[in-house]
């Protein structure tokens, strides 16, 4: 018989990471959308318009397929995960509510004029709409990332009992709400949406140059909004990045042990670029002659005190509860840190280009665009995988047990028929997502409107 | 003294407890107005045959659907934050149903958006008929849900359920009918006789309800045959006159608000039916379900500022698109 608890948790990270793709893009989009739509109110040109236009299309697909994905994470917490709610509801279904009456109605009901309303309201109030969507989208993830942040360093309550059950209260709503893993979060995530935007519309931008012969001002003025922000963010995320590396060491051994796959709690501890268990035994659990590693002298030491590399980082040797995956941690964390990296790397490389007058000539450079229009998305895949992974066996670090919140009468048959709906539902509402992705990039943008009818109004604009 | 404390536990005279109790059902109520009527609409898609209505009907709909489906949300989310054992006991009792209800609401978020993105006939074909079927499904599937809260029942299939998710049906056809007629250019007797008969549809089935909840589930007897109940069962019948003379009079946007007004007696007479229990199954009151004061008191503070907000943005919207809809707006 399947295990309930190993079913919902393979459901809710399944179904988490199919959702994240899509809010990533929308909240990255938002702020290119207001500034697009700033340009077109102002009469800067006919091709804003059309940039505003296109992309929105874009924008309107992967909310709507956000919100339907998103719903269902919700009602997990009260379909798989009833001891959570009963025990925890107190504190952390408080940032839920609030997402939805403080942020997703904003967002959503100023999205329904941002999409249909550019005939019925002033340009001033279409432009206001459009910067309502993108505020809402970030409120969202304030709460989003404020719950997540409790789960991952819990704070502000006392156990208490209620209706003969044992249950968190609040007792200090700021040390709940405002923990100090919030804004590492929130700064780190919103950067990563901006980032992963902008290398999916590099990305679209590319293939275009690439494909076809449109030289327009169109496409050129798309990868220079992209490659300005992918200049700004991508470096900045590794500079946050660390400090948040840092935070975790000061605050989650186990997931800090689990990044570095470290056996001796001690100073001087290397960092490892190869981490592997000598058999099948020991993948969860590891024990320290069964794992075969190869490192830089000092250098996780030396990252978890900022330079210091007698910093002690604690091994598995001494954390008494069960281990996280930490395969699955190690490489995640490795395959984003890769992925920022080889961000900057094409930041500079494209703004080099561009300085040079020779952005339309790089072919290589198209290519490698066109290569990582969705590795910005990867990476915060794995950023995710890092901390959620990293949290475990934890719901609450330190609290709470995952194997703990399950359901009390969820069968193994049950949730794993779930699972599987989830499995082919999702994949299916992928694949359409991506496939009219594609095809809304093939046909590309709207003919300029002075080449098909001659519009009075928009010449007359200034 | 906690910081942000109310006085007692009380606003305005009245437990927060209760008034929670209250906002909770009226969040629910408002979907079942809001996005009900939206849902409506897709269940008209299935029986219209007229191309140029249906897509009168998409473009009536594709503006508001967002923002109404958010009343769900926020009910989940208050439930969650305010009453979280109940939360957790309703979703998870009804585990197959929540997973029923959630497939619906996906195909039915999605499907408008896919079928506009293509004009060939079968891809719109197969769209608009999973628009039609999660537009069906959703409003019967929650109605089941309702009837299992009600009831204390946690089993997939059950008389009540089955009444109960008809009805939502029904009565989301109702209000699609009226929103339908409210935004077309010229009302059609179609879309009115579909609306008048799901209205006769509604009012035997929401009678045979509360029959079934008198004659058969114990210890509601007193409570159906109090005065408010009796009352609030009249007056659904007498707004569900008022519907089909104003429906078939041009007078769309009243038969639209007569509608809501039924949903709002509708989900007042399952709270007032419930109360002071509010999870049946183990007979746990509203007071003893609900979290710490201090929590309480800082959803409160929350509602406070952000509901007068929210229907504002309800109010921008709707009166952005107020009137008869063109079709072919949008982006």
């Amino acid at each position: 018989m399947v295990d309930p608890v190993l079913a919902s948790r393979l459901q809710f990270a399944w179904t988490t990471a199919i959702h994240i793709i899509f809010p990533t893009i929308t909240m990255g989009l938002a702020p290119f959308l207001v500034y697009w739509t700033w340009k077109e109110v102002r009469g800067d040109g006919e091709v804003y318009a059309r940039l505003r236009r296109f992309w929105t299309k874009i924008f309107a697909l992967t909310f709507v397929t956000g919100t339907v994905t998103g719903i269902v994470l919700e009602f997990e917490f009260g379909t798989n995960f009833a001891s959570y709610a009963t025990q925890v509801g107190g504190i952390f279904g408080g940032p839920l509510a609030t997402e939805g009456l403080m942020a997703f109605f904003l967002e959503s009901t100023m999205l329904g004029i941002f999409l249909f309303g550019r005939e019925r309201v002033s340009d001033r109030a279409f432009l206001g709409s459009a910067f309502l969507v993108a505020l809402g989208s970030w409120l969202s993830a304030v709460w989003i990332l404020i719950a997540n942040a409790w789960m991952q360093t819990p704070a502000g309550f006392k156990m208490s009992e209620r209706a003969g059950e044992q249950v968190a209260v609040l007792t200090d709503p700021v040390a709940a709400y405002l923990t100090p893993r919030f804004f590492y979060m929130f700064t780190h995530m919103q950067t990563a949406a901006v980032l992963s935007a902008a290398l999916f519309i590099a990305g679209i931008a590319s293939y275009k140059l690439l494909t076809t012969d449109d030289r327009s001002a169109f496409w050129m003025k798309t990868m220079k909004v992209a490659l300005v922000a992918m200049i700004i963010t991508a470096p900045l995320l590794a500079v946050h990045g660390d400090a948040y590396g840092r935070h975790i060491h000061d605050t989650q051994e186990s997931k800090m042990a689990a990044i570095e796959a470290t056996w001796e709690t001690g100073g001087y501890a290397p960092l490892y670029l190869v981490a592997a268990p000598t058999s099948t035994d020991n993948v969860v659990a590891p024990a320290e002659e069964d794992l075969f590693t190869v490192g830089i002298p000092w250098g996780a030491s030396m990252l978890a005190g900022a330079g210091d590399p007698s910093t002690v980082i604690t091994g598995f040797e001494d954390i008494e509860h069960d281990l996280p995956p930490y395969l699955l941690v190690f490489y995640s964390f490795r395959a984003m840190v890769g992925l920022g990296f080889w961000f900057i790397f094409l930041a500079l490389w494209g703004v080099y280009r561009w300085r040079q007058g020779s952005l339309l000539d790089d072919t290589l450079l198209q290519k490698a665009m066109v290569a990582s229009t969705g590795l910005g998305v990867l990476a915060v895949e794995f950023g995710w995988m890092v901390a959620e992974i990293g949290r475990q066996p934890w719901a609450i670090y330190g609290e709470l047990l995952v194997s703990d919140s399950v359901s009390p009468g969820l069968t193994g048959g049950e949730a794993m028929l779930t699972l599987i709906g989830f499995v082919g539902g999702y994949l299916l509402l992928f694949g359409t997502w991506s496939y009219l992705v594609y095809r809304l990039v093939r046909s590309g943008p709207a003919a300029p409107e002075s080449e098909s009818t001659a519009s009075s109004e928009e010449v007359s604009v200034q | 003294m906690m910081p942000l404390a109310l006085s007692e536990s009380y606003l305005f005279g009245l437990p927060l407890v209760e008034i929670w109790f209250v906002v909770m059902f009226l969040t629910l109520a408002m979907f079942l107005w809001l996005d009900g009527s939206n849902f409506g609409i897709g269940v008209l898609f299935g029986l219209v045959d007229d191309e140029e209505i249906e897509e009168s009907m998409l473009a009536a709909v594709a503006p508001l659907w967002d923002g109404t489906e958010v009343w769900l949300i926020v009910f989940g989310g208050a439930m969650f934050a305010v009453f979280p054992d109940v939360y957790a006991g309703l979703f998870s009792g009804n585990y197959m149903l929540m997973f029923l209800i959630l497939g619906a609401l996906i195909i039915r978020g999605v499907s408008p958006e896919f079928r506009e993105q293509r004009h060939d006939e079968t891809w719109q074909r197969v769209f608009g008929g999973l628009f039609v079927a999660g537009s069906v499904l959703a409003p019967f599937f929650l109605g089941m849900f309702t009837a299992n809260w009600l009831v204390g029942s946690t089993d997939l299939f059950t008389v009540p359920g089955i009444v109960v998710g008809l009805a939502v049906v029904a009565l989301a056809t109702v209000e699609g009918a009226a929103f339908t007629n409210m935004k077309i250019e010229q009302p059609t007797g179609e879309i009115t006789t579909y609306g008048t008969l799901a209205q006769v549809a509604y009012l035997v089935l929401a009678v045979t309800t509360v029959a079934y909840l008198y004659l058969f589930v114990a210890g509601m007897a007193t409570k159906v045959m109090s005065e408010f109940s009796l009352a609030l069962v009249g007056l659904t019948a007498v707004l569900g006159v008022a519907y089909i003379v104003m429906l078939r009079s041009g007078q769309a946007l009243y038969a639209f608000v007569m509608a809501g007004v039924q949903t709002f007696g509708l989900v007042a007479l399952v709270g007032y039916l419930l109360y002071p229990t509010i999870y049946p199954i183990t007979g746990l009151t509203a007071q003893k379900a609900a979290v710490s004061e201090l929590a309480m008191n800082l959803m409160t503070v929350v509602l406070a500022i952000f509901l007068p907000l929210v229907l504002m943005y309800f109010a921008v919207l709707y009166n952005a698109f107020r009137g008869p809809v063109q079709v072919g707006e949008g982006y």
